[in-house]
């Protein structure tokens, strides 16, 4: 796979002294759709806005479909569409005039059809003579995204696209977001609606303070991270676990009532049947039982406390 | 792995898609814009040609009325241009729609060229139209036409890149408007809009040597009559040092990326 984004040795330190990002070191491969995650004021915005041009780099390099986004960003721009977090836009504008508008901004020509398209894509054909502040906020939303489709961008950056939007409209940009992919288009979009990212992305980054801690493929890291649980309600409590039970990790829950067993997801054998048939040899009976797998939230979760706890024993080391 | 970028030297696209757009906001405004001063420039006949010219002699030949054309039209050119200038980017700064502007495929230079071409027609259009108002009022020569859309030009262009300048460095709508109002405006009635310097007690006159719309006012109005408080050498210099001053500092500004980028 080509990668259509390098970032290398990344760094920035906002003039107040803020390290916003620390030696990020990233390639987005072409025709994916890559989900940076992190928790609010991780450096997500600050990345983003280092490759589109709003803000500068203090350090490192960045490509974009090739092209040095400061020695050539007239080439690397114009083929990268942003859509920022916060609804930007002239409210008295059409939303005709200001999709035309932002085309010529990023130096193309006029193409009537290819707007047309783009609007009706994204439903947004009927309203076209509106006046954006009629629009409501969905509908903004969608003409934020239309502006920066208008010129054909190759990579298309999607900052917290879903944030503050109904569960419908979520579900819709998803949508679009894989006919867009489908269509050719990288996308990268930040997001900290972790089921998000579980739904639509190929890969994953998860960054906190300014670092990127980890590049995984979806799948590959709720594998790696992702742990199996299976719960046992008992009939009767129990005080401690069997000595005969030593062979499995086992833990006793909610007052000896629920017997919990951890699984990894990549073992060969999960080792259930043959616990099963140890329980029934010890006669210990349960009631119910069900399996529960650990969600990308989980995963992201413990990475972000994991980071956390190693910072604070620095600190007390230091 | 950086191919060579194979991308025009001007993004003419972009260029033009700001120009017209600026433009498109002027027309929405239209009454506003241009209704105003034609008002504004007949109630100055009114008051100063009328009223008081008719007891005052003639400057250097030329009647009052026709006198203070000149100083009007620059008048309506400095605070259009600065004002208008301020306001085209000072809004996208405030709404945020700045953002597209910054990551579009532009030079610095162009976006400059953009907003203050734009703003330079909008205040050239004005200058004009109070010139065919005044010919209600007054007979009109111009002895250096030429010359004078060259002063006129410059101007419009000059206290349009001030103008853009102030809306970059304002954190407020208080700021966007001081300069205009504070400085500008009393800058040019002290300097020879009205008058000539020359009739000033030689210590004000002296004095007034330092204010820099003396000169363009000077030059602009040298080529409608052929009179001049300085020569016409040094108020062309005088322009096209102020010119180049804020060309500087904008280049400035966007090199550095100055209340624009973080």
């Amino acid at each position: 796979m080509s990668s259509i984004i390098s970032v290398s040795g990344l760094n920035k330190t906002y003039s107040n002294g803020l390290r916003a990002l620390e030696d990020i070191n990233l390639d987005i491969y072409e025709g994916e759709i890559f989900a940076l995650l992190g928790p609010n004021g991780a450096g997500k915005t600050t990345l983003i806005g280092i490759v589109c041009g709003i803000v500068t780099a203090t350090s490192g390099k960045v490509l974009a479909a090739g092209y040095d986004i400061v020695k050539q960003y007239r080439a690397a721009r114009s083929k990268i569409g942003l859509v920022p977090q916060e609804l930007h836009l002239g409210v008295f504008d059409t939303v005709l005039a200001t999709v035309r508008f932002s085309r010529g901004l990023f130096g193309r020509g006029p193409n009537d059809a290819y707007l047309e398209q783009v609007l009706r894509d994204l439903s947004l054909w009927g309203k076209r003579h509106d006046k954006i502040m009629t629009l409501s906020g969905g509908m903004k939303r969608r003409v934020m995204i239309a502006k920066a489709l208008s010129h054909e961008p190759e990579i298309l950056f999607l900052d917290e696209p879903t944030a503050g939007v109904d569960v419908e409209l979520r579900r819709d940009m998803w949508q679009l977001v894989r006919r867009l992919r489908d269509s050719g288009v990288t996308i990268i979009l930040t997001t900290h609606y972790i089921e998000e990212a579980e739904q639509m992305a190929d890969r994953i980054g998860v960054i906190n303070h300014g670092e990127l801690i980890v590049v995984e493929e979806k799948s590959a890291l709720m594998k790696k991270l992702g742990k199996k649980q299976l719960t046992l309600q008992l009939q009767t409590p129990m005080n401690e676990i069997p000595a005969a039970l030593g062979g499995w990790s086992l833990q006793l829950n909610a007052g000896g009532n629920e017997l919990e067993y951890t699984f990894d997801t990549n073992e060969e054998s999960t080792g259930i049947p043959a616990l099963l048939r140890k329980l029934s040899e010890l006669g210990i009976a349960f009631s119910d039982l069900h399996t529960e797998q650990s969600s990308l939230e989980d995963i992201f979760v413990s990475l972000i406390d994991e980071r956390s706890a190693d910072d604070d024993s620095a600190a007390v080391n230091a | 792995m950086s191919k060579s970028a194979r991308v025009s030297a001007f993004n003419h696209h972009g260029v033009w898609a700001i120009y017209l757009y600026e433009l498109i906001r002027f027309k929405r405004t239209i009454w506003q814009s241009l209704v105003t001063p034609v008002i504004t420039t007949s109630l100055y006949f009114v008051v100063f040609g009328a009223a008081i010219g008719a007891r005052m002699s003639e400057v250097d030949g030329v009647s009052y009325g026709a006198f203070i054309v000149p100083g009007l039209m620059l008048l309506a050119v400095l605070t259009e241009s600065l004002t208008t200038a301020a306001f085209s980017i000072y809004m996208p700064r405030f709404v945020g729609t700045i953002y597209e502007i910054l990551s579009a495929p532009l030079s610095s230079l162009e976006i400059v060229f953009a907003y203050v071409g734009a703003t330079a027609s909008k205040a050239i259009i004005l200058a004009v139209i109070i010139l065919l108002t005044s010919t209600l009022f007054v007979p009109l020569q111009i002895q250096h036409p030429l010359w004078m859309v060259a002063f006129l030009l410059l101007t419009a262009a000059t206290f349009s890149l001030f103008g853009f300048i102030i809306g970059i460095l304002s954190r407020n709508f208080e700021q966007l408007s001081f300069v205009p109002a504070l400085v500008i405006t009393p800058l040019t009635f002290l300097g020879g809009a009205f008058y000539s310097i020359d009739i000033l007690p030689p210590v004000w006159r002296t004095i007034s040597l330092f204010n820099p719309m003396v000169y363009l006012i000077s030059g602009f109005r040298w080529s409608f009559y052929g009179i001049s408080d300085v020569s016409v050498g040094v108020s062309l210099s005088m322009t096209l040092a102020f010119f180049l001053s804020g060309l500087i500092v904008v280049t400035w500004i966007f090199r550095t990326g100055y209340r624009l980028k973080t």
